[in-house]
């Protein structure tokens, strides 16, 4: 058993160390030396393609997946038995970071080795891991995933596409309609969700030119345009037996499972879109003059520039440290057992909460950078002219797919409830214990820690009592019914984000020293706080009346009082400084 | 047959450098290196002919601080078999003849058949170190190579000139430096990367030898001054022209 601070969800509990979380600062000379590989084939192959692909080039789109099959980059996840590198999760990350430079291409990519590949890595039986994983390692096979149904979406245990056994009992056939599939137009195979006699949620290996399959027309779409995005008819499509992934009847847990995979990797991938677009709206401010000067000189364009590469370090933190717990439970684990794959499937589970954070702190953060980007190009950030247009459009998807951003919010405390119900988690007898200790508590005669940032070290461990208080209260209030209270949740579910951002960020800076990351943290403190008091101002008064009310408004009110306030304006100057001196993000690569 | 790639860490070109306090070299912080670019067209054409000989042994070559090894680690997850490392105690600038003699002193207790090497190197431009290495060594040097043929002990060359190509044949041992358009430059592939762990890098002392040259000083080029923008029409433009090269006493 790991320890508590170290399992899924154990940061709102107990305290980590700096030296116990992982960092970018912590990179191997060979991971850096595969994010360079990623990022000069992006320089080199894609992004002088890029236009080719937004006018849906696929035959540029599939010579680059198979180039980037030869480098590598589609066998990271894939165990080397297998033609894959099985490499570690930090590289995995780092890849997926570098190659976001170009949306459609990232999607692509994406949907292809997360969600088209890793079913089969997890569940294929020897046989279909031999038969396929070579080839989608190689990228002679492009994959997909197919579970959206139109009247599946969110509700994706709603589907309706069928799998009805044939009566000698060797196959299937398939009959429905899947919608918005990713890579559709160009896959070779789709995993594919049914129900087996129309209950039995199952999961099937359908490959692309079998009889009775037929790919709908390209969607148009908003951004990410060079991506295939088309529904797929199943019309009687027979499949045999050994097509089938995993069991009959377990699909869902394939389904929702491989999620937390392609979620932190959109929260990785958020982060090198931001860093293109930081770098693109930089060099921009530079150049723009307006009243006979950069507009980089500008206060207000500084304070954006300062933000975007904030947000940006803020979400960088948050996944390497992910990225850092995963290795540590997969690492020991021994490629040559059987059951290899399950084992990682599972230690990537113990932190689906983390994955769900990282996909909605991650997406927002893309969309908040690229719409400053957009407004640091002014009128020209409207036109296609320049390329702030595209960003815009090309973030907005990621607060839809991989479970929408709404869906995302309600699982983390969902899955947080439900581990505490299970005693997996003690999170109900410490969140009783600090409602009950933080009425009484003075935040302001506890000392500080010594050093830098001791401020914001007792700033954190109040954020984190405003999430027990805040949660304590809320299940006193509606016990297990709190799963019905949506706004309720997302509360919730905002405060433990805040709490994972801020931690991470601040564990970074006192693990690195960096005196830039120190200010970084001293700027970005006081917003987290303030957004986690203003959260629970959003919802008390409708979880607590008369006299308690006052008594938790006055609590709150006391453990997020902000006892020193730093100069932000100077803090964001200083730091926009390094952007504009950087052309782009200030903290590493 | 044995090729011998030598290859220079450098500064990133697309990141702008300062001279530091004293003016006797760059400052070296924060700063971002990479391989010296035609280092890597040396590197490409190697792999490249020891894929159509078949039996080659590449052996990767680094003058430099420990940040050398980063560069020879890149050129063993390229395809080089093995790397050597010539360790010297000093981030700052080595003089050309300085490491022509150490490049020399290695080569002549390797022995090798062909050297390939970048024309010169893009942080202090020198581009000398071929030219003496292949004087001490006593071996032809065939500059500017933009096109290559081996066989039957001999190279064949076309070197770019300014006006088109001459094709010139050498035998070997010789010494080759490269010009951009020789090849495309692959990327190292992950595997490349994670082979390269096992490839050994040997580190040799290198004492350096004292320098004809000495490095006086650095100084930054003076800011530009804001140009002018002559708005007129012909020939009154000119005559204005004029006029500014007059003022300037350039005329
Ligand atoms: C470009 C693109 C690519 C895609 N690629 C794939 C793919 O490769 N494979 C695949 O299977 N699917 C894919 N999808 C589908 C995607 O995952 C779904 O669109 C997404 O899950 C949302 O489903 P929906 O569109 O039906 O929206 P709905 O579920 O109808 O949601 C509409 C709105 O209602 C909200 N909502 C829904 N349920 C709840 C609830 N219980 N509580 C509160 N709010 C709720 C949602 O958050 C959203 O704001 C893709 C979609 C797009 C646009």
């Amino acid at each position: 058993m790991r320890e508590l601070k170290k399992q899924g969800g154990g940061f709102l509990l107990e305290d980590l160390q700096p030296s116990e979380i992982f960092t970018p600062e912590d990179f191997t000379e060979e991971q850096r030396m595969f994010g360079q590989t990623a990022e000069e084939f992006m320089d080199r192959e894609v992004l002088p393609n890029a236009e080719k692909i937004e006018q849906q080039d696929f035959h540029i789109l599939k010579t680059l997946m198979k180039k980037a099959g030869d480098l590598g980059l589609l066998s990271v996840d894939i165990p080397e038995a297998y033609g894959g590198l099985g490499l570690d999760k930090v590289s995995s990350m780092i890849i997926a970071e570098k190659l976001a430079k170009q949306g459609s291409f990232s999607v692509t990519w994406g949907a292809h080795t997360g969600i088209g590949t890793l079913p089969i890595v997890f569940f294929g039986t020897e046989d279909q891991r031999q038969r396929y994983l070579p080839g989608l390692a190689s990228g002679d096979l492009i994959g997909a995933y197919a579970l959206t149904e139109p009247g599946a979406g969110s509700d994706a245990m709603n589907i309706q596409t069928k799998a009805v056994p044939t009566p000698d009992g060797s196959s299937f056939v398939l009959t429905g309609n899947k919608q918005f599939i990713t890579n559709a137009g160009i896959a070779d195979l789709f995993i594919v969700f049914a129900k087996v006699e129309g209950e039995h949620f199952t999961a099937f290996i359908v490959e692309r030119d079998t009889p009775g399959l037929s790919i709908g027309p390209e969607e148009h779409k908003l951004g990410i345009k060079g991506s295939s995005t088309c529904s797929v008819t199943f019309d009687g499509v027979k499949v045999s037996q050994d097509q089938v992934l995993g069991e009959i009847g377990k699909g869902h847990r394939i389904a929702f499972g491989i999620l937390n995979i392609g979620r932190y990797k959109l929260g990785v991938g958020a982060i090198g879109a931001s860093k293109e677009a930081l770098k693109i709206a930089t060099q921009y401010a530079k150049e723009r003059v307006q009243f006979g000067k950069p507009i980089a000189e500008f206060g207000l364009i500084q304070e954006k520039l300062a933000w975007m590469a904030l947000r940006t370090f803020v979400t960088e933190s948050m996944a390497y440290r992910l990225a850092g717990l995963f290795d540590e439970i997969l690492q020991p684990l021994n490629p040559q057992d059987p059951s290899y794959p399950q084992q990682i499937w599972k230690g990537i589970a113990e932190y689906a909460v983390e994955c769900s954070i990282l996909k909605v702190y991650g997406s927002e953060t893309l969309d908040f950078v690229a719409d400053e980007t957009v407004q640091i190009f002014g009128g020209y950030g409207y036109t296609s002219e320049y390329p702030a247009e595209q960003i815009y459009r090309d973030s907005r998807i990621n607060r839809i797919f991989e479970g929408t951003n709404e869906i995302n919010r309600l699982l983390i405390p969902g899955m947080l409830m439900r581990w505490a119900l299970k005693g997996k988690l003690p999170l109900i007898p410490k969140a009783a214990a600090t409602l009950k200790e933080s009425l009484t508590l003075m935040p302001s005669r506890l000392s500080r820690p010594e050093g830098p940032l001791g401020e914001e070290i007792h700033m954190l461990s109040m954020a984190k009592r405003l999430t027990l208080v805040l949660s304590a209260v809320a299940a006193n209030r509606f016990k297990e019914q709190l799963r019905e209270e949506q706004e309720v949740l997302a509360a919730l579910a905002n405060m433990v984000m805040e709490v994972y951002a801020f931690e991470s960020a601040l564990l970074r800076a006192l693990k690195t020293k960096s005196p830039l990351m120190e200010d970084a943290v001293r700027l970005y403190a006081p917003a987290a706080l303030r957004s986690m008091e203003e959260q629970a101002y959003h919802v008390l008064p409708y979880l607590a009346a008369g006299d308690e009310l006052r008594t938790l408004l006055s609590t709150v009110r006391k453990l997020a009082k902000l006892s020193v306030l730093p100069d932000r304006i100077q803090l964001q100057r200083s730091l926009a400084k390094k952007v504009i001196e950087k052309g782009g993000y200030p903290f590493g690569t | 047959m044995k090729i011998v790639v030598f290859f220079k860490r450098v500064p990133d070109t697309g990141i702008p450098v300062q001279v530091n306090e004293t003016g006797n070299d760059i400052v070296r912080e924060n700063l971002n290196y990479v391989v010296n670019p035609y280092d890597e067209f040396a590197i490409e054409e190697a792999l490249r002919i020891k894929e159509k000989v078949g039996d080659a042994e590449i052996v990767a070559v680094s003058l430099g601080d420990d940040g050398a090894k980063e560069t020879l680690r890149n050129a063993l997850a390229l395809g080089a078999d093995r790397a050597v490392h010539l360790k010297v105690p000093t981030t700052a600038f080595v003089p050309p003849d300085v490491t022509a003699k150490a490049f020399h002193q290695f080569l002549s207790q390797e022995g090798f058949d062909l050297v390939l090497m970048g024309k010169e190197a893009v942080d202090d431009n020198f581009g000398v170190v071929p030219a003496y290495l292949a004087t001490l060594a006593g071996v032809p040097l065939l500059t500017y190579v933009v096109q290559l043929e081996i066989g039957d002990g001999k190279v064949k060359v076309h070197r770019e000139t300014d006006d088109g190509a001459v094709e010139v044949e050498a035998p070997m041992p010789c010494i080759l430096t490269t010009e951009k358009g020789l090849n495309e430059p692959r990327l190292p592939t992950l595997r490349g990367i994670m082979m390269a762990k096992r490839k050994p890098i040997d580190e040799v002392e290198v004492t350096l030898s004292d320098s004809a040259l000495s490095l006086d000083h650095m100084e930054m080029p003076p800011k530009k001054e804001a140009g002018v923008v002559i708005q007129d029409e012909f020939p009154k433009n000119v005559e204005r022209l004029l006029e500014i090269l007059r003022e300037k006493k350039v005329l």
